[in-house]
């Protein structure tokens, strides 16, 4: 600090200057903050400390103790019966065509979820993830998204990927690291990416991806910046209530914030990571209460409706492009019906019972499907016909993506560097003559090409 | 994180030399080899411009102003951000100027939307660089001392290094995304004020690893990783020649190639290769060797390019000398010089006539009282050629 305060007399000389980009007049930048205000007037109430600039004195020595705040509320357009509780809000912001559009996607991730989490049991793909409980969240956000719109997923948001126009065959590709996956068979199973859908792969390392979306928020309102006829976009950045644990989340938040990005944060809080509840996770009010501490407009919402999911996206995308843009905090409240993966058994961490319960009373597929049987534009037959329609289109992906080949061996070496490197080209050389020196050692004929591919 | 280099540097040079709490050499008056650098008379710097011709890609002609290695930074980013408005410049303290001043103006002339001061939080500096490149901008990040960049590793090491590995094709990448730090010894650094973590980074594949030496070089291969590289680069300003190196730099818009390191001295008996800061150190022994031993010539050559290295010019260059040392000051097991001493046993063997050397840092941390026992010196590499001659 001192030498900042040092060179604090400099900085008269370099005021902002027009740059290469026209800046909006009357806009507080974090830049500007050198210029602080007036020195404080003698009997003042208000404090003028710049790390807390409008605190006003008090003379009551009070500890703020959160467990005397009230929860943050959770917002509902729709009782898990179906039934309409806030009629302000229109449900109907979409016609019935796009509210059967989204029932079909919430269910094709559901019974894809079922097939292929059985698929992973009998070995046919090595992991699997499924997100039961919780395709309303993913369906209504990305309902609520232009096509433009950048998103960055954990790995739970199957339903985005579904509602952004991912196909079957697409993620079967992914799942099967099949010739025709676009990671080109690097990643697990359910790390999907899409460049025409602007979806970033998916990665692992958890919430790795949110300092990244608040960075790519950025970019989007620099593009608009540069060109102002560019389209405005947003980011949509999802992660669960366990990765905001982690540091990177506190890092994104805080940039986004102080930065003005235009990103909409998304966090399906479910409960549990892994097997560690939520009352292990954190003490405070969620992940929501902490949205304020860093400045950000945020909301709970029931993630079981997903009208209320649809139209709280649509504010916060809203409101995150509105004057120097902003970022916006979604807590969207669910229950991890399903086991954590494939790899996990969650009877070992919490009752069948408690999940049994979750799954009859409250879901959200079968409340959007009571809205739909009570407004009369879904029955018991319609719901067969589509259930079975889904599955079989599901099986016909499954056996299709599971007999094509495997990517290139080639691929191992490509894309690590633009171009590859000489140390590279040599190590495909070795390989290549240990392919051939032992032939009966390795099974070349699954990769695409063969051998060959190494040349 | 908070650094206080600069100030410790002003006010501890009033200090009178017995007091002071940081490395000593012996007497100065009975010294030959560990003698101080004289950047001014240096070899190694371009003191007029009749010298670029020496170096295959500097423009031979145009205008030229004598820039230490921070100005040459600075130039650098300016003419990037004036050549390209995907640019940005950020980091801590990056907006009045920076703790170095290589950001210096940069915000008065390009303005805050372009050039600013982040949180103090290296993950999210470099994790909001990545999905910025991701969507097509240039961010140019300083990570304020190289010691600092580790709460960004997982960043680096399980994000962008994997990054356009994992995209596959859906074709993004982190083409133009420059991640700059100041890094190695600067006499008084102690633990956290002087480490060069390049062998770290050279262990996962994906980024470009880069080490200037001078001015001349800090801009054009800084330009380079900004407009030309399609790999995010990690550009590493050994931060103790900042003000010390200082040399005639072409005013216009160039660039070095990367991956390409540069002959800085030609000879027949022994390859000597370095980077960065020990350079001035190998020159200097090579200078007294060659003097106490006449006949005897050694070929010095920069890497630049830490990672892909040019390992065509080097295994050239030991073929002909038949001996080879690797100086740097990171800790010398593990360090770069133990990847080039591999290689050249496996490519060069029969043209060996003696081990390869490596000399680094002492495998402990820099304890602040013994900073110049710790880094390879003039003497202890004067040593090592003649104990590669004599082998």
């Amino acid at each position: 600090m001192e030498c900042r305060a040092m060179m604090r007399p400099l900085l008269a000389t370099c005021r902002r200057k027009p740059g290469a980009l026209i800046t909006r007049a009357g806009i507080r930048r974090a830049s500007d903050n050198w210029a602080s205000g007036p020195a404080q007037k003698p009997a003042s109430d208000f404090v003028h400390f710049p790390g807390a600039l409008k605190s006003q004195f008090t003379s009551t020595m009070k500890f703020r103790n959160p467990t005397e705040e009230t929860a943050m509320p959770t917002y509902r357009i729709m009782d898990a019966d179906g039934n309409i509780v806030d009629n302000s809000r229109d449900p109907q912001s979409a016609s019935d065509e796009e509210i059967l559009g989204w029932y079909h996607n919430m269910l094709t991730v559901s019974i894809f979820d079922l097939i292929m989490f059985d698929a992973q049991r009998q070995g046919r793909v090595s992991f699997y993830m499924v997100s039961a409980g919780e395709e309303g969240i993913a369906v209504g956000s990305a309902s609520a998204l232009t096509p433009d719109d950048v998103c960055y997923l954990q790995y739970r948001e199957q339903g985005v990927m579904v509602q952004r126009g991912f196909t079957l065959k697409e993620m079967m590709n992914q799942l099967f690291a099949n010739k025709d996956d676009y990671g080109k068979g690097r990643n697990m199973p359910v790390h999907y990416g899409s460049g025409k859908l602007n979806v970033h792969t998916i990665s692992s390392p958890l919430a790795t991806q949110i300092p990244q979306a608040s960075g790519a928020a950025y970019a989007l309102k620099m593009q608009r910046l540069i060109n102002p006829n560019t389209p405005e976009r947003v980011v949509a950045c999802y992660f669960g209530e366990g990765a905001a644990s982690e540091g990177d989340f506190h890092a994104a938040l805080n940039i986004a914030a102080t930065k003005a990005c235009p990103i909409v944060f998304v966090c399906r809080n479910n409960g549990f990571a892994i097997s560690t509840a939520s009352i292990e996770q954190y003490k405070g009010d969620g992940i929501a209460s902490r949205g304020l501490g860093y400045g950000i407009d945020t909301i709970r919402v029931d993630g079981n409706d997903i009208f209320a999911v649809r139209e709280v996206m649509r504010e916060a995308r809203k409101r995150a492009l509105e004057g120097d843009c902003k970022p916006v905090l979604v807590e969207a409240m669910s229950y991890r019906v399903s086991h954590h993966s494939t790899s996990d058994d969650s009877f070992a961490y919490r009752a069948k019972r408690e999940v049994e319960e979750w799954k009859r009373r409250d879901n959200p597929i079968t409340r959007l499907r009571k809205w739909m049987e009570n407004k009369g534009i879904w029955n018991e037959e319609k719901e067969t016909e589509a259930r079975a329609a889904i599955r079989k289109q599901v099986l016909q992906e499954f056996s299709a993506a599971e007999k094509l080949k495997k990517p290139a061996i080639r691929e191992m070496f490509e894309d690590v560097y633009e171009k590859m490197t000489p140390e590279a080209m040599q190590q495909m050389k070795d390989l290549k003559r240990m392919i051939e020196k032992y032939p009966k050692e390795y099974d070349v004929a699954m990769y695409e090409g063969g051998v060959k591919s190494l040349d | 994180m908070i650094s206080c280099a600069r100030h410790l540097c002003e006010t501890l040079k009033t200090r009178s030399a017995p007091s002071r709490a940081y490395a000593t050499a012996g007497d100065a008056g009975k010294r030959r080899l560990n003698l101080p650098v004289d950047f001014g008379k240096s070899p190694l710097l371009h003191h007029t411009s009749a010298t670029f011709q020496n170096v295959p890609d500097l423009p031979q002609h145009g205008k030229t102003t004598k820039l230490n290695l921070y100005q040459a930074v600075n130039a650098g980013l300016r003419a990037a951000l004036k050549e390209d408005n995907k640019v940005l410049c950020f980091g801590e303290d990056v907006a009045f100027g920076g703790v170095f001043r290589c950001t210096m103006n940069l915000q008065s002339e390009f303005g805050p939307d372009r050039v600013f001061n982040t949180p103090i939080t290296e993950q999210g500096i470099v994790g909001a660089a990545i999905g910025m490149a991701a969507e097509g901008a240039k961010p140019v990040v300083e990570i304020q001392f190289a010691d600092y960049v580790f709460p960004a590793f997982d960043q680096i090491v399980n994000e962008a290094s994997k990054f356009r590995y994992r995209e596959g094709a859906t074709g993004a990448n982190l083409a133009g995304m420059v991640l700059r730090m100041p890094c190695g010894g600067v006499g008084h650094g102690a633990l956290y004020h002087t480490q060069s973590p390049e062998s770290l980074f050279c262990h996962i594949p994906g980024f470009k690893v880069v080490v200037p030496r001078s001015p001349t070089q800090a801009k054009g291969l800084l330009l380079a990783s900004i407009l030309e590289s399609q790999d995010p680069v990690i550009f590493m300003e050994p931060k103790i020649l900042y003000r010390a190196a200082v040399e005639e730099v072409p005013d216009e818009l160039y660039t070095l190639p990367l991956g390409k390191a540069e002959v800085l001295k030609t000879g027949s008996d022994l390859t000597m290769i370095s980077y960065g800061r020990p350079l001035y150190t190998c020159m200097a022994a090579i200078e007294a060797v060659e003097k106490a031993s006449p006949g005897l010539s050694v070929e010095l050559i920069d890497l630049r390019t830490i990672f892909p290295w040019d390992r065509q010019t080097v295994l050239e260059s030991v073929k002909k000398t038949g001996r080879a040392m690797v100086v740097h000051e990171s800790m010398v097991n593990y360090g770069v010089g133990s990847e080039l001493a591999a290689s050249i046993q496996e490519a060069a063997f029969l043209h060996l006539k003696a081990p390869i050397k490596r000399l680094g840092g002492w495998t402990t941390h820099t304890g602040l009282a013994w900073e110049k026992f710790i880094f390879p010196d003039t003497t202890r590499i004067y040593d090592g050629v003649l104990e590669l001659m004599d082998y």
